[in-house]
C-alpha cells in the first residue's frame, strides 16, 4: 500500500481507520488491485513514474460521511481528491493531480434529490450521471430536457464543475452557467450553501442564482476550495418543436460575413441551438468512411490556409461545391421557428451566391423511432456513440488507448478562424502533431469559438513523451496569440495556468491566498487547475 | 421398508425444492446481470449500428464472432470480469463504486449464460 507523501504510516493507518468508521470498511479501498481502478485510463503519463496515482480511495454515501472523512483527513493532513463519477476522460478521469492523494469517490451519492417540472429545475448529488437524470425524468414522465455532453456517461455535477458543455440552447449548453445553488463541505468539515441556499428555509434555492452578497459559486469550479455535495440545475422545458436550416456560401472568404451574421442571429436568440460549421469543398468534417483527400485538393487547402484562396475557390466552383455551410438549430414554438429561419435566410442572403436548404420541422416529444435516428444530444438524450471516433472500426483498425484534448478558445470571427488554422497547421508540421490541414471551430459557447484537437494517448512511453512535448508547444504558441485553453487534464494544468499570467500571475496568486485561507492544511485536491497549497508550492515556481 | 421409502420420497422432494430454489436464484442473478448490462454496457455494446463497442468487435472478428456481447456464446465469466476491471483500447476499466464485485459476478454470469437455441 502506498502512503501519501509527507504522511507517516501511523497517521495514515489512523486516518484510514477513521475513514472506515465513517463509511464502512467495504468502502475504503487500499489494495493495489482496487486502487489501480482509480488510474486515469487516458493518462498522458501512463506507466511512467510521473503518472499521477492515488494511495487509496474512500467512498462516502452521504454528506455526513463526507464531513467525517474530511475532518479525519484534516486532522491527519491527508491529501484528498474528490471525484463525482470519475468519467472525465480526456480531462483527467478519476486520478488525482497530486500522487499519493486519497480519492474521495462520491459515486455512491447518486440520488436525484428533486426534479421540479413546474419550475424546471433539478437538485442532484455528485454521483448522478446524465444517464441517471435522463432515466429519472423519463420514468416520471416529466416534460423536461437535460442538456447533455457527448459522451453522456459523466456526472451532471462533475461536468458542470469542470465547466463542460452540451448541445441544446444557449441558456443550458454551458453547464456551469446553468447551475443554480450549491452545497459544499469545506476543508474543516463545515457545510456551506450558496445563493439562496444560505437562507435557512429558503424557498428559492434553485430559482434565483446569486443570493445576497458576493456570488462565490464560481470559485468552486475548476478548483479545490471545497467538496460540492449538492448542486441545482435549471432544465429546459421540452420545446414544442425543433428545426434546422442550412446556409451555403460559395467562396472561402465568405466565412467572414457568414460568422458575423451567425453571431448576430445567435446573440439575438433568433437561433438558439448549437450551430455547426462545415466545408463541403474541403470535405469537413470528414465522415469516418470518407475517401482520402486528393493531392490536388490537399495542395489547394494548404495554400488557402496561407491565405491564397483563389485556387480553392476555382476548384469549388468547378466541382459545384460550396466553400462553407452552416447548420442553424432552432428550438421553440413551431410557428415561431419557421419565422426565425426565414429571418435568418434574409440576413444570409446578403452574401452573394448564398443558397439554403430547409430542414424538416420536428414536433416534440420524439417517438421511439425518432429517438433512435436523432442526433441524440440535440434532444438531451445521453449516449456513448461518440466513442465511435476513437474505437476500432474499418478506418481505424488499430485504435489507441485514449485521447487528450487541446482546446483553445478563440474569437468568433472568420479572420480568427483563418489565423488560428494558419498558426496551428504550421505548429503541427513543425512538431509532428496530427493537426488536420484545416480545422473547424465549434459553437458550444455563446460569444467565442472552441477549437478541439484530440491527440492520442498510447501505452508507448516514447510516443506519449513526444505528444506531451508537442502539446506543450501548442499551449505556448496559442498563448502567444492570445488564445487560452478552457479546460485540460491534470498533466497540463500547471502549464496552462501559467499562461494566465497577467500582472505577474495575479490571478494565481489570489487563488493561492484563497487556498491558504480556506484550506490551511492543503488537503483538498492539491494542484487542481494549478492551485497548490502553501506547503507544496515552495520549490515549484 | 415403508419408512425407507418415505425417507427417500422426502429426500427427493427436498432435492426438487432445492433445485427449483437454485434455479430461481440463478434466474434472479441473471436478471440482475441483465440490469447491470443495460445500465453500464448497453450504450456501447448493444446490437446494431451506432454502438462503438459492437462496431469495434465486429471489426476485430471480421464475422468470426458476433460483435454484440449478448449474442456471444463463447464468453466466460473470467473474460467478462477481466475486461470490466482492466479495460481494453479506449474502453476504460470500471471502479467498484460503479460496478461492485457482486454486480460484476451477476453481469459475468449473464453474459456467459448459454444462449437459447
Amino acid at each position: 500500500m502506498k502512503t501519501p507523501p509527507g504522511v507517516s504510516a501511523t497517521d495514515f493507518a489512523a486516518a484510514l481507520g477513521q475513514f472506515e468508521a465513517a463509511v464502512g470498511k467495504e468502502w475504503v479501498f487500499t489494495s493495489d488491485e482496487d486502487v489501480a481502478l482509480y488510474r486515469d485510463a487516458y493518462s498522458p503519463f501512463w506507466g511512467e513514474p510521473e503518472e499521477r496515482v492515488a494511495a487509496a480511495a474512500v467512498a462516502p454515501g452521504s454528506v455526513e460521511q463526507v464531513q467525517a472523512v474530511v475532518r479525519a483527513a484534516n486532522r491527519y493532513k491527508i491529501p484528498l481528491y474528490p471525484i463525482s463519477t470519475g468519467r472525465n476522460l480526456g480531462y483527467g478521469g478519476s486520478a488525482p493531480n497530486y500522487s499519493g492523494s486519497v480519492v474521495l469517490d462520491l459515486k455512491r451519492m447518486n440520488r436525484v434529490l428533486e426534479v421540479n417540472e413546474r419550475s424546471a429545475y433539478a437538485l442532484v448529488e455528485p454521483g448522478v450521471s446524465y444517464f441517471d437524470l435522463y432515466r429519472y425524468i423519463q420514468e416520471q414522465g416529466l416534460r423536461l430536457m437535460v442538456d447533455v455532453p457527448d459522451p453522456g456517461w459523466g456526472g451532471v455535477m462533475g461536468n458542470a464543475l469542470d465547466r463542460g458543455g452540451g448541445y441544446t440552447t444557449h441558456q443550458f449548453r454551458n453547464h456551469f452557467d446553468a447551475h443554480c445553488g450549491m452545497e459544499i463541505v469545506l476543508a474543516d468539515g463545515e457545510i456551506l450553501r450558496t445563493g439562496m441556499g444560505a437562507m435557512p428555509g429558503s424557498k428559492t434555492w434553485q430559482q434565483y442564482k446569486s443570493g445576497f452578497g458576493p456570488w462565490v459559486d464560481g470559485i468552486f469550479s475548476q478548483s479545490n476550495f471545497g467538496v460540492v455535495t449538492k448542486m441545482g440545475f435549471w432544465l429546459m422545458p421540452e420545446p414544442d418543436a425543433y428545426l434546422t436550416g442550412v446556409v451555403l456560401v460559395p467562396r472561402h472568404d465568405d466565412l467572414i460575413p457568414l460568422i458575423d451574421i451567425l453571431n448576430y442571429l445567435e446573440s439575438s436568440r433568433v437561433c438558439q441551438g448549437i450551430s455547426e460549421l462545415s466545408s463541403p469543398v474541403m470535405g469537413l468534417p470528414a465522415a469516418d468512411d470518407a475517401p482520402p483527400v486528393s493531392p490536388e485538393l490537399a495542395a489547394l487547402i494548404v495554400k488557402a490556409v496561407e491565405r491564397d484562396t483563389r485556387g480553392l475557390d476555382e476548384f469549388a466552383a468547378r466541382k459545384g461545391r460550396a466553400a462553407w455551410s452552416c447548420t442553424l438549430k432552432f428550438y421553440g414554438p413551431a410557428k415561431a421557428l419557421q419565422a426565425q429561419w426565414e429571418f435568418a435566410k434574409d440576413k444570409f442572403a446578403q452574401i452573394r451566391g448564398s443558397t439554403f436548404v430547409d430542414g424538416a420541422l420536428i414536433k416534440l416529444p420524439l417517438s421511439a423511432e425518432q429517438k433512435e435516428k436523432a442526433h441524440k444530444v440535440e434532444f438531451g438524450i445521453p449516449n456513448l456513440s461518440i466513442f465511435s471516433l476513437g474505437a476500432r472500426n474499418a478506418n481505424n483498425p488499430t485504435p489507441t488507448n485514449g485521447h487528450q484534448w487541446f482546446s483553445p478558445i478563440i474569437p468568433r470571427s472568420g479572420e480568427d478562424v483563418f489565423e488560428a488554422n494558419r498558426v496551428f497547421a504550421q505548429a503541427g508540421r513543425e512538431y509532428g502533431l496530427p493537426v488536420p490541414p484545416f480545422s473547424l471551430p465549434f459553437c458550444f459557447w455563446e460569444r467565442s469559438f472552441l477549437f478541439l484537437f484530440g491527440f492520442p494517448v498510447t501505452h508507448d512511453v516514447e510516443k506519449n513523451k513526444k505528444t506531451r512535448a508537442a502539446f506543450t508547444q501548442l499551449v505556448r504558441i496559442a498563448a502567444d496569440h492570445g488564445w487560452g485553453e478552457y479546460r485540460t487534464a491534470p498533466a497540463y494544468q500547471d502549464l496552462i495556468m501559467s499562461t494566465y499570467s497577467f500582472n505577474n500571475h495575479a490571478l494565481l496568486r489570489f487563488l493561492e491566498r484563497l487556498k491558504d485561507a480556506v484550506d490551511p492544511h492543503g488537503i483538498l485536491s492539491a494542484g487542481r487547475y494549478g492551485i497548490w497549497p502553501k506547503h507544496l508550492r515552495e520549490g515549484r515556481q | 421398508m415403508k419408512i425407507v421409502t418415505t425417507t427417500m420420497s422426502t429426500a427427493i422432494a427436498a432435492g426438487v425444492v432445492l433445485t427449483v430454489g437454485a434455479l430461481a436464484a440463478d434466474q434472479t442473478r441473471i436478471q440482475q446481470g441483465h440490469e447491470v448490462f443495460n445500465k453500464w454496457c448497453a450504450p456501447c455494446h448493444s446490437a446494431g449500428p451506432g454502438n462503438p463497442g459492437t462496431t469495434a468487435l465486429e471489426t476485430l472478428y471480421q464475422g468470426g464472432k458476433p460483435g454484440a456481447l449478448e449474442q456471444r456464446n463463447d464468453l466466460t465469466p473470467e473474460t467478462v470480469e477481466y475486461f470490466v476491471r482492466n479495460g481494453v483500447s479506449i474502453m476504460p476499466f470500471f471502479r467498484k463504486t460503479e460496478i461492485s464485485d457482486v454486480e460484476l459476478e451477476a453481469l459475468a454470469e449473464y453474459l456467459a449464460r448459454p444462449l437459447p437455441k
